[in-house]
């Protein structure tokens, strides 16, 4: 544990995302004391820049609400469809991968190919269609964008499993007549548990921009502020006022950027021996 | 296996999948709210119990799911994709109309994103650990961390509105008529933004890839070998390292594809760019699901079509998996 934090703490990237993430969460966590009224709430003429009045530091949007209060509000869709999409997609994906590599067989070609399916049909446009049928709303959303992305993580539960089962400590597990599924889930997952935590962290990115981006095409919930929602809103004002879809989208860039820094980290110092892999 | 046979094995792999998203296509229409023959009588201006009745009677809402769905895949086998209410044209008429521009669109920012992550993959590789490589990773994580319809505005407000270089949306410039060489120009002016924007990500997500996998080639043992007998380096570079760091980001590039399908959706809508992607975005806020669904498959054919030539040109590439190597 101790290596692993000094290895971490080494990349300064990585400490950059962390120190990001950190004030991003901060700012989430707090959003209802930082601006308690709602962010659709209108609070003075509309398109007013940044710094021009008084307790607007981001000034107001083409209905003059409040930009900072609306970033801020915003950040918290971000992080809980973020964090939620990808727990769903774990759930999916490591028992999915896991069994497959375990059994080998016909439940590896049944599980993978039904994986292949789903890593054929091109992602956005599905995320986008099924939203679209089970209406906007933070579940679908959520759902969607789980939907989407547990393929990657399946082949590589799998893979790692693979590579694991025949290892000696399974078979001392066997000898010592455990059943297949607690040999699995507590001795081989426990093993494969530094490639999924990188690949989750990534996967959080990823699940923001694609929030961001179904917000953005109108698809985001409508009863919840969201940085894809006002950039989308500003998106036909651009020419008038450019601070409007700039800000939001800096916000957007920074959180992914931190998680991304953040995955690179946790590979570096989490699988000291391998090379980066670019993904 | 021979090719043949390989390309055979892959095209009936492919049809099953098609046939499966035909399935899910017919189940997601179904699952859509709204009525569909409630829809058509608004859209006619009446909505009357008998009008519904006789619409639904029209177009086999009112027998059962299995008949529906043995029609709907017979149409579909038949190139039928459903009609657009909305628009009053069979779907696929409309869709035939727009795939040129997108194709136009996905396979120029393919090709750019492709050519500039190798190169500038390579640089980076080559130049491991001093601030050039810095500065050109440090590009590729700040493209790989922004969203594609971000930069894509902030590109017409740079390009467009502050320098007036290029135009900010359409295909061609509407009413001029220019024709042989000047509309090609117009055209091409027309593409620059957004087959740039859409290729950035990508652009990005190929260089890291090159990178590594120049690096990891670099660390194996016929390189070494290769550098003890005496070999110049430019030559192992190129013949040595290049050519077997390229294979795996052909390959993934293919399988990227699809992601490039979905991006064309955002791109395609900033820049009113006239493709199936700019048709989805409409059809979303028309609520035409017939239309929505029907651009979901058939960008999911162009997706599987793509996959089997990247297959294909792999197998030519490399004489190893033609020789029953690891497929």
């Amino acid at each position: 544990m101790m290596d692993f934090m000094k290895r971490f703490a080494r990349n300064r990237g990585a400490l950059l995302g962390l120190l990001i993430l950190i004030v991003v969460v901060l700012l989430a966590v707090f959003a209802p004391l930082l601006f308690p009224q709602s962010p659709w709430k209108m609070v003075q003429r509309p398109f007013l820049p940044p710094f021009a009045a008084d307790g607007l530091p981001l000034g107001t949007d083409t209905l003059g609400r409040n930009v900072a209060a609306g970033l801020v509000h915003g950040a918290r869709v971000s992080l809980i469809v973020g964090l939620v999409s990808t727990a769903v997609a774990l759930l999916i994906g490591v028992p999915l991968g896991a069994l497959a590599g375990f059994y080998g067989g016909w439940v590896d070609e049944g599980a993978m190919r039904f994986t292949e399916f789903f890593q054929t049909i091109p992602s956005f446009a599905l995320a986008i269609v099924l939203v679209a049928i089970l209406e906007p709303h933070l579940t679908s959303i959520t759902l969607a964008i789980a939907i989407v992305s547990w393929p990657p993580v399946a082949r590589l539960v799998r893979a790692e499993v693979m590579s694991l089962r025949g290892r000696e400590f399974v078979d001392a597990a066997r000898l010592a007549g455990l059943s297949n599924l607690r040999i699995l889930f507590g001795h081989i997952l426990p093993n494969a548990m530094s490639p999924i935590i990188v690949m989750a962290s990534l996967m959080v990115a990823t699940a923001i921009l694609l929030e961001s981006s179904l917000s953005f095409l109108g698809l985001g919930d409508p009863n919840i502020m969201s940085w894809g929602y006002m950039i989308g809103a500003a998106r036909t004002v651009i020419r008038t006022a450019w601070w409007l879809s700039f800000i939001p989208g800096v916000a957007i860039l920074l959180t992914v950027l931190a998680l991304n820094l953040i995955g690179e980290g946790l590979n570096d110092a989490l699988n000291p021996r391998l090379a980066r892999k670019g993904r | 296996m021979t090719l043949l046979a390989a390309i055979l094995t892959r095209a009936a792999k492919a049809a099953i999948t098609l046939l499966l998203i035909v399935v899910l296509n017919f189940f997601l229409i179904h699952a859509a709210p709204g009525d569909p023959a409630a829809v058509m009588a608004g859209e006619n201006g009446a909505a009357d119990q008998i009008y519904i009745d006789q619409l639904r009677e029209r177009f086999g809402l009112d027998q059962p799911l299995y008949v529906q769905f043995y029609k709907y895949v017979g149409g579909v086998l038949q190139l039928d994709l459903g009609y657009s209410y909305r628009q009053q044209m069979p779907v696929l008429d409309l869709i035939l109309d727009r795939l040129p521009a997108t194709l136009l669109l996905t396979l120029t920012a393919f090709g750019m994103s492709l050519l500039l992550g190798i190169v500038f993959g390579l640089a980076a590789a080559a130049r491991v650990g001093r601030w050039s490589d810095s500065a050109i990773t440090g590009m590729a994580l700040l493209f790989y961390a922004t969203p594609l319809y971000w930069v894509a505005l902030m590109a017409v407000l740079l390009f467009s509105v502050q320098l007036n270089w290029l135009p900010a949306f359409g295909y061609e410039t509407v009413g001029a008529g220019y024709t042989g060489f000047a509309m090609v120009l117009d055209r091409l002016e027309h593409l620059v933004l957004p087959a740039l924007t859409l290729g950035l990500f990508f652009m990005a997500v190929y260089l890291r890839m090159t990178r590594s996998s120049v690096l990891e080639v670099s660390q194996m043992d016929f390189v070494k070998t290769a550098r003890a007998k005496g070999l110049a380096e430019g030559i192992i570079r190129r013949r040595h390292i290049l050519r077997n760091a390229l294979l795996p980001v052909v390959t993934l590039a293919g399988l990227q594809a699809g992601q490039l399908v979905g991006g064309a959706v955002l791109t395609e809508t900033v820049f009113a760019w006239p493709g199936i992607g700019r048709l989805m975005f409409d059809s979303l806020t028309a609520r035409d699901y017939n239309t929505l669904l029907g651009v979901f498959l058939v960008s999911a054919a162009m997706v599987i079509l793509f996959n089997i030539v990247t297959d294909i040109v792999y197998r030519l590439i490399d004489p190893r998996i033609a020789a029953g190597g690891a497929a």
